[in-house]
């Protein structure tokens, strides 16, 4: 039983990384997974000009599973400092990698919802700067 | 299939001393309950989503691919005729199973989703107009709740809820006060798929008969459970799965009082419920087949109709007695958890075989994840029930549901999963 819950995965969960509210964010974004009601809201605070915007600040807030929530909170150590191609270019397997415990199809969606956000929350901002 | 043979063998499965279910002897009807899962013979507890099949179902079905099968009301030739002959078998021991008068107001339907759309559709499209009232109520199942929001918007109706009590009953003292000369329909689940609580239906149907309105009982958590008899209840209609008692997949039933189930329109049209088509149009077939358009899935009714058989051979009571006990016994170690609290009435009387939870600072999908790993299979989440859980203030729950194959030993292995998670959480 412990091989799903590792200590890491629950560490995030009882302590997560950047978690709060960041006020006057570039970027807010919130979604749900409709099956189980997880929520995530992420705000991002860029630096940067042009083509050449990075991740200066990142937090989250929400409510869910484990997974979800540790998932969030990973997602986010992994993605400040990282330019905003960089992590539009992050591959759902890279998530899966970090969470690194073997999920069931149900539990992948979970351990996504963070990285959905995130990307959903980028793509809205740049429809707005053009 | 010998129908005879193997129902005979299955009455012996009644222990005479104690009315209660062998249930070891069911059990050897069921091969998939001795697979394992995650290295640990699994310990299937969500049978309220859907129930495990006997042998007696798939052979049932098995056999009219091997020996019988060809579309029925279409052919002359032998095939086809014997198919149609188990098809109409089918709808007998169906009609038979909940106490209605004929089977001809057995409709076949994909499942209770579709019965009740198909009750939205034709009756509700047809009867009411703007401005009636629909009643139903805050512990519904969306297949309950989505159809009648979706008419109520579309036909400028008002669609009003009975609340429930803080344990988990219907308030009926609200019933006078929402049941107006305007209220055409009322429809209300016999049994809750969440909380699990048992609402005897003659109170409302009567209430709702004297205010002139036509009542629904959503039977998806009760006939595959308990003795459910439409004639005892009065009510206008029922709706049932099959796959929730036993039977396969794609099969579903609508009962209707036989006026109000021949003053409705169709629901869908197309072969099979016709009478004739001319180039002016069509006539409608008598009931049922006036509301079953095209081929049936008449090999999974056939299949049903083996799953009442083998329930019959059971019986309704001994099934009832044999869920409730086991419900007792589930409430009560699941009440010795710390941190565990039980949603919906502690009355095993007023419940059925349904025990949903939730557990301190542990997420019920955690929760089913770490029991999946040993084996135990439980539902999480809303259970297709959102409004109730907005009701209850909750985002989602854990459920474990019992049938006629649970033993108590597998309560103690989903109590003893419960602690290992607890623990594998620090909890």
């Amino acid at each position: 039983m412990q091989d799903l819950y590792r200590e890491h995965i629950l560490d995030h969960y009882e302590n997560p990384r950047h978690h709060g509210v960041i006020e006057h964010a570039d970027i807010s974004h919130e979604e749900s997974n409709p099956l189980c009601g997880d929520r995530i809201r992420i705000d991002v605070k860029l630096d940067g000009e042009g083509n050449r915007y990075r991740i200066a600040d990142a937090a989250f807030t929400g409510d869910g599973c484990i997974i979800s929530q540790a998932a969030a909170s990973m997602l986010l150590e992994d993605v400040v400092g990282k330019s905003v191609d960089e992590v539009e270019q992050i591959e759902p397997q890279h998530m899966l990698d970090l969470v690194g415990i073997p999920l069931t199809a149900a539990r992948v969606k979970c351990a996504l919802l963070g990285l959905k956000v995130l990307k959903t929350g980028i793509k809205l901002w740049k429809l707005q700067q053009t | 299939m010998n129908d005879e043979r193997w129902a005979a063998g299955q009455a012996g499965a009644l222990d005479a001393r104690s009315a209660m279910l062998d249930v070891r002897r069911i059990r050897a009807d069921f091969p998939i309950l001795a697979q394992q899962v995650n290295g640990k013979r699994v310990v299937f507890l969500d049978s309220a989503a859907s129930s495990q099949k006997p042998i007696q179902v798939l052979q049932a079905m098995d056999d009219v691919y091997h020996r019988a099968y060809a579309n029925v009301h279409r052919g002359v030739y032998a095939f086809s005729e014997a198919a149609t002959q188990r098809y109409d078998q089918a709808r007998e021991k169906v009609a038979r199973f909940i106490g209605a008068p004929s089977a001809e107001q057995i409709v076949f339907t994909r499942n209770a989703t579709e019965a009740l759309n198909l009750l939205a559709y034709s009756y509700g499209r047809h009867f009411l107009r703007p401005g009636d009232e629909i009643l139903i109520t805050e512990l519904e199942h969306h297949a309950n709740f989505v159809p009648w929001q979706v008419l109520a918007q579309e036909h400028g109706l008002v669609l009003k809820f009975i609340p429930i009590t803080p344990d988990g009953r219907l308030d009926l003292d609200k019933l006078d006060e929402l049941l107006t000369p305007r209220t055409k329909l009322v429809s209300f689940a016999h049994v809750s798929n969440v909380l699990g609580t048992i609402t005897d239906p003659r109170p409302i149907v009567q209430r709702a008969h004297a205010a002139g309105a036509k009542v629904i009982v959503d039977g998806s958590q009760s006939v595959p459970h308990m003795p459910v008899n439409v004639g005892e209840m009065d009510c206008d209609f029922l709706v049932f799965s099959g796959h929730k008692m036993l039977g396969p997949t794609g099969i579903g039933v609508l009962y209707g009082k036989r006026e109000l189930l021949e003053a409705m329109p169709p629901f869908l049209t197309g072969g099979d419920m016709i009478s004739a088509v001319g180039f002016d149009g069509p006539r409608w077939n008598d009931v049922p087949l006036k509301f079953e358009a095209g081929t049936p899935a008449f090999v999974e009714a056939i299949g049903l109709g083996a799953a009442v058989d083998y329930l019959s051979a059971l019986g309704m009571d001994a099934v009832r007695a044999h869920e409730r006990e086991i419900t007792a016994y589930a409430l009560e170690r699941m009440s010795e958890v710390p941190g565990a609290q039980i949603i919906g009435p502690n009355d095993p009387e007023i419940r059925g075989g349904v025990v949903t939870f939730t557990l301190d600072r542990v997420h019920p999908h955690d929760l089913a994840s770490l029991l999946d790993r040993e084996g135990v299979a439980i539902r999480a989440g809303h259970h297709c029930a959102q409004p109730l859980h907005i009701r209850l203030g909750l985002n989602a729950t854990a459920r474990a549901s019992f049938y006629i194959y649970n033993e108590r030993h597998e309560v103690d292995a989903l109590i003893e999963a419960i602690y290992k998670a607890k623990a594998a959480l620090k909890r």
